[in-house]
């Protein structure tokens, strides 16, 4: 706890923090967690760098593993951007929650007297942020390299859809990941199983937009997205509590 | 050595003879099946280990969710004790499964996604061993095991709902049934009973195997226990 308050940018945030009361204050708090987070990231430029340059890695690759020739690229385009998508993520998630554990910021958050929610909403926003960042940077590359148009308003939805899923049960786990002896092991293993059920429509549903499927063959998958989005983070939301209990 | 409850060693018993009736049953009462011949028995084991499966993960989230509101251990405990019956018996429903579509789908494996969505759970279930592994804190422990049993079982729904959602080649036997379905076939009276029976048995190994597992959990710690009374003596 003796490092509480060595940053400056922490300091100034629990000020906002303790102002906090009502619906008003909750979402303050929030705000203020988020700030923090793009504040810190804006000065280091540490995170958002590695996570790009990961993607596009996983993008190269994908392109030497299964030759896109134009053919091939119409079916797999879903399926390679999620997998980057979900790859780049899981490195955003495990350092955004490391850099709170690590030098004890963690511990200076939960002194601060707001709902422990606040706390989670406040990282997931952060983090779905960066994802959107690495997203709306792979996505015109992708379409310039590959020479596809992906800026459909029907991809994009499904993409933020997918990611709100992805960072709202990844959130939650890498919270537990860092406090774990095998923490960076940990959070993929934790973290790919569990989140396949946004996964797999995400892709699915990704696909139907880019092949031009009919809308009704895409809604059940939209559907299945949107209810696991809101089932993982209302999880999240009840247990986080437990997460970060000392 | 403390000894064994009566109603356990009586539980044993039972689970015994139950388990023998149940091979009987579906060895020799269990008409062959038209189509698939004798192949098809493995029908009755395969569905009931996998209905121990989901039913020890159920109750590994419905015990982690009784250990984050109270707080007592002994929660926690058959949290885990359930966790490791229900992956063996996931195994076992996905190896039955295996040998039972090498002559019916003419493969050991396919990429259907009802046989995905089993080997998921599994994956969850083993992730969250390991999760357990990594964390020294016993109370940390529990709850984080806790978290994950439940965050863990919101994917098992999945796995029930993908033979609606999927279009799949795995058959539905029990409700509607597409007859389109590789290996579908109907249950005549007969074939019902050994299938209920032998779920009906796998519950009770499970109870069984369950209790088992909590005894030696407690009796591992009280040897613990005495190992550092002695030392300290």
């Amino acid at each position: 706890m003796s490092e509480i308050g060595t940053t400056k940018v922490l300091e100034d945030n629990l000020v906002t923090l303790r102002r906090t009361s009502g619906l008003g204050g909750y979402l303050r708090a929030i705000g203020a967690i988020v700030w923090k987070d793009l504040a810190a990231e804006l000065r280091s430029r540490e995170l958002l760098g590695a996570m790009l340059v990961f993607a596009l890695l996983v993008v190269l690759i994908f392109n030497f593993a299964l030759e896109l020739d134009i053919r091939t690229r119409e079916t797999v385009t879903s399926g390679v951007l999620w997998v980057t998508f979900a790859f780049a993520g899981t490195l955003g998630l495990n350092r955004s929650m490391a850099v709170e554990k690590d030098r004890g910021c963690l511990d200076g958050l939960l002194l601060a007297p707001v709902d422990r929610s606040a706390l989670y909403f406040g990282k997931a926003l952060g983090n779905l942020v960066f994802m959107l960042i690495v997203e709306a940077i792979v996505l015109p590359l992708y379409s310039v390299l590959y020479n596809t148009n992906l800026f459909q308003p029907g991809l994009l939805a499904v993409i933020l859809l997918g990611s709100i899923g992805y960072v709202a049960v990844g959130t939650l786990l890498s919270s537990m990941a860092v406090q774990a002896r095998t923490r960076d092991v940990l959070l993929p293993i934790l973290l790919f199983p569990v989140v396949l059920p946004v996964l797999v429509p995400a892709v699915k549903a990704s696909n139907g937009f880019l092949l031009g499927f009919e809308m009704a063959e895409i809604w059940s998958w939209l559907n299945l997205l949107i209810v696991y989005d809101v089932v993982f983070i209302a999880v999240a939301f009840m247990v986080f509590d437990y997460v970060v209990e000392e | 050595m403390e000894p064994m409850p009566k109603v356990l060693k009586a539980l044993n018993w039972i689970t015994g003879a139950l388990f023998v009736v149940a091979l009987y049953m579906v060895l020799f009462f269990a008409p062959r099946e038209a189509v698939m011949g004798d192949v098809q028995r493995v029908f009755y084991f395969h569905v009931a280990a996998g209905w121990v499966g989901a039913l020890a993960f159920l109750v590994t989230a419905v015990t982690g969710g009784i250990y984050l509101a109270r707080g007592e251990r002994r929660w926690d405990l058959v949290a885990l004790a359930s966790v490791e019956i229900g992956v063996i018996f996931t195994f076992a429903n996905i190896v039955s499964g295996s040998i039972w579509a090498r002559p019916i789908w003419n493969t050991w494996w396919t990429w259907d996604p009802r046989l995905v969505t089993a080997t998921v759970m599994e994956l969850v279930y083993l992730a969250y061993l390991m999760l357990r592994q990594g964390i020294e804190d016993t109370d940390r422990r529990a709850r984080f095991g806790a978290v994950y049993g439940i965050v863990g079982f919101l994917s098992v729904p999945l796995t029930f709902l993908s033979i609606r959602i999927f279009r799949t080649i795995h058959p539905v036997v029990i409700g509607s049934s597409d007859p389109t379905a590789l290996g579908a076939f109907d249950m005549i009276p007969k074939m019902r009973v050994a299938f209920f029976f032998s779920l009906f048995t796998f519950t009770f190994v499970y109870v069984t195997l369950l209790w088992h597992r909590l005894r030696l959990q407690r009796l591992s710690e009280k040897v613990e226990q005495m190992k550092m009374k002695i030392l300290s003596v």
